[in-house]
């Protein structure tokens, strides 16, 4: 951004106006306030506002409508006790680690595989593209159906235990199914990524390794992977902070079952609006909202500090 | 997979916008020299192709099933007799009609409202970088790329039901917002780059800002538009959580939301629920098969940009 702004200030001035007043900063055209205020007022009515009515509320105990009072950090006290909350923060980080683990390590092979020397190369590209394009609930009722009706058939002929019954019945395994389903749709925008870095990687690094005769595995692991660093930061914060926010995959596979052993923190939160405890719940997506935004600068920060070294 | 044809043209013009002015592109293939492609390397990736096409087959194979055939649990065999009933159920029970009709209207005004607003703000911020008002709201917009959806979903239930906007009209306006911080992270990047020695050449001539606007920058920034638009299509036609939760009037649901019906009643009608899920995938699938060069390059320009 910094790197931007120089030009930007020295030559915005149209001529005329530059010519008949040097001395800047140069008074703004109203209509640049009239193209910018609609997306400033609307967005402070409808993200700022809700986000310090909810700041505010998880101070009271208000159930989302009638009376209510202040109530201090009562809320966030009762928070940090709660089994539920508490298993919730677990489950959603759990999964999110486990998830972008996966994710970026299938998406960055796919990735080396679709930019080398192969047949049906865009009609590949093309294919592995489409689950990004499909609505995470209704692909998750697919899905459902797979995992509790096709599955079992198989478990049962083949004589595989666990796989004889649903694994979205099962309070052990039904987290699997919700990372096969979320890393379904989410590798290929991690993908596409991928790609980009790989195609950025000037091909006269990889002659010069050939030279010195370093194998294939060794270019991977020594060139590429370094190489695509950047692009595995912009990876793994994107698909964290996504995989945090879980909510329509889960609810078309178990709706947070069996019991409540794949509930989401999202999911969670919004139990509040049913629950009866609106106020106890903006305090948990306070916290939730300060994690993430914790999680999303330290994760820059690290990987920032490994890149420079 | 009639639609082949379509599908490789499509793609070899993504093929050439990803890879046009890669130098590796030349270099690799001078290293490789008259190596062959790699057919091992070909069938693995086609195999695993197949992890990708299975739930939709299954999909498109079990909609055309009849209802003693969908629940006999093999996902895969193919429709024997072939059947189109589980479409004319589902489209009764959906009113597939109205929630088409919906999603629609909703995924048309926040893709238009996206794009304008988010140029129209991209805009004024770009060309005023040095006035701390225009600086410090771009930064504010951007804000927003932080704050996830659960986290004001219970105050916006609350807000939208206080202003009457618990309908498309609020689910609409949410969206927009919650793409506004992407598009003009996007449209404020590539208006830095259009020299403005085009619009100095306008002014001249005595265009106003309002027409330089719409005669100059806003054609100019067609490609980053069509990215702009592809995203908030798929937000807006795919999203289930925000009109769950915003809109109260069942008759006024999207069609991801109105799929849930087959969750809580008509749980064994494979083939009815399967030919709903078909016809909301559908359209999606269609326009990514003829925007694919977008939806990849904007994906890319996203991430690079972001």
């Amino acid at each position: 951004m910094t790197t931007m702004t120089a030009p930007a200030r020295t030559r915005s001035a149209p001529i005329e106006k530059a010519v008949a007043r040097p001395s800047r900063p140069r008074r703004t055209e109203g209509i640049y306030y009239a193209f910018l205020l609609p997306s400033l007022i609307l967005f402070t009515l409808a993200i700022t506002l809700p986000a310090v009515i909810g700041i505010f509320f998880s101070f009271t105990n208000s159930i989302g409508f009638s009376d209510w009072e202040f109530v201090g950090f009562i809320n966030y006290i009762a928070m940090f006790s709660d089994p539920a909350i508490l298993q919730s923060y677990l489950f959603t980080f759990g999964f999110a680690a486990i998830t972008v683990v996966l994710v970026n390590v299938l998406a960055f092979l796919l990735a080396v595989g679709l930019t080398a020397q192969i047949r049906l190369k865009t009609a590949l590209r093309t294919v592995f593209v489409i689950p990004m394009v499909i609505s995470g609930i209704i692909i998750a009722y697919v899905f459902n159906f797979l995992f509790s009706n096709s599955l079992p058939l198989f478990g049962q002929a083949t004589g595989i235990g666990w796989l004889s019954e649903s694994i979205l019945a099962n309070p052990d395994l039904a987290w699997i199914a919700i990372v096969i389903v979320t890393a379904w749709q989410a590798i290929p925008g991690t993908l596409l990524i991928y790609i980009a870095g790989l195609l950025a990687i000037p091909g006269d690094v990889y002659e010069a390794a050939d030279i010195d005769g370093a194998g294939k595995r060794q270019q991977l692991l020594r060139i590429t992977l370094p190489l695509v660093a950047g692009y595995v930061v912009i990876n793994v914060i994107l698909g964290f902070k996504n995989f945090l926010n879980a909510y329509d995959v889960i609810v078309g596979l178990t709706n947070g079952g069996p019991g409540t052993s794949t509930r989401s923190v999202a999911m969670t939160i919004v139990t509040g609006f049913t629950g009866g405890d609106y106020a106890y719940q903006m305090a948990n997506a306070t916290i939730f909202f300060l994690v993430v935004v914790v999680i999303s600068v330290l994760q820059l920060r690290l990987t920032r500090g490994r890149n420079e070294i | 997979m009639t639609v082949q044809p379509a599908l490789v043209v499509e793609g070899i013009d993504a093929e050439l916008t990803l890879e046009t002015n890669k130098p590796r592109r030349v270099s690799r293939r001078g290293r490789v020299g008259g190596e062959r492609k790699n057919w091992p390397l070909t069938i693995v990736l086609l195999l695993l192709a197949v992890t990708v096409i299975v739930p939709i087959y299954v999909t498109l194979t079990t909609a055309f099933k009849t209802q003693a055939q969908a629940v006999d649990g093999n996902a895969f065999s193919l429709p024997a007799p072939f059947s189109v009933d589980g479409f004319v159920t589902a489209w009764n029970l959906t009113n597939f009609p109205s929630a088409f009709l919906v999603s629609v209207l909703i995924t048309a005004a926040s893709v238009a409202g996206t794009v304008i607003l988010g140029a129209f703000a991209s805009y004024a911020i770009a060309r005023n970088w040095e006035h701390r008002l225009f600086k410090w709201s771009f930064f504010y917009l951007l804000a927003a790329m932080f704050i996830p959806f659960p986290v004001l979903a219970l105050p916006q239930i609350q807000l939208t039901g206080l202003a009457g906007l618990d309908n498309p009209v609020g689910v609409t306006l949410l969206h927009i917002m919650f793409q506004l911080s992407f598009s003009v992270l996007l449209f404020t990047a590539f208006l830095r780059s259009i020299p403005l020695e085009l619009e100095e050449s306008a002014r001249i001539d005595g265009a106003t800002t309002w027409q330089t606007f719409w005669k100059l920058i806003f054609p100019l920034l067609a490609p980053m538009s069509a990215t702009v638009a592809i995203f908030a299509f798929l937000a807006s036609w795919n999203d289930y959580m925000l009109p769950s939760l915003i809109t109260s009037d069942p008759a006024l649901q999207t069609l991801p939301v109105v799929q849930s019906i087959f969750q809580t009643q008509f749980s064994n009608n494979y083939n009815v629920s399967f030919a709903s899920y078909l016809m909301a995938m559908a359209p999606a699938i269609i326009v990514y098969l003829f925007t694919q060069r977008w939806v990849m390059e904007g994906v890319t320009q996203g991430a690079v940009k972001g």
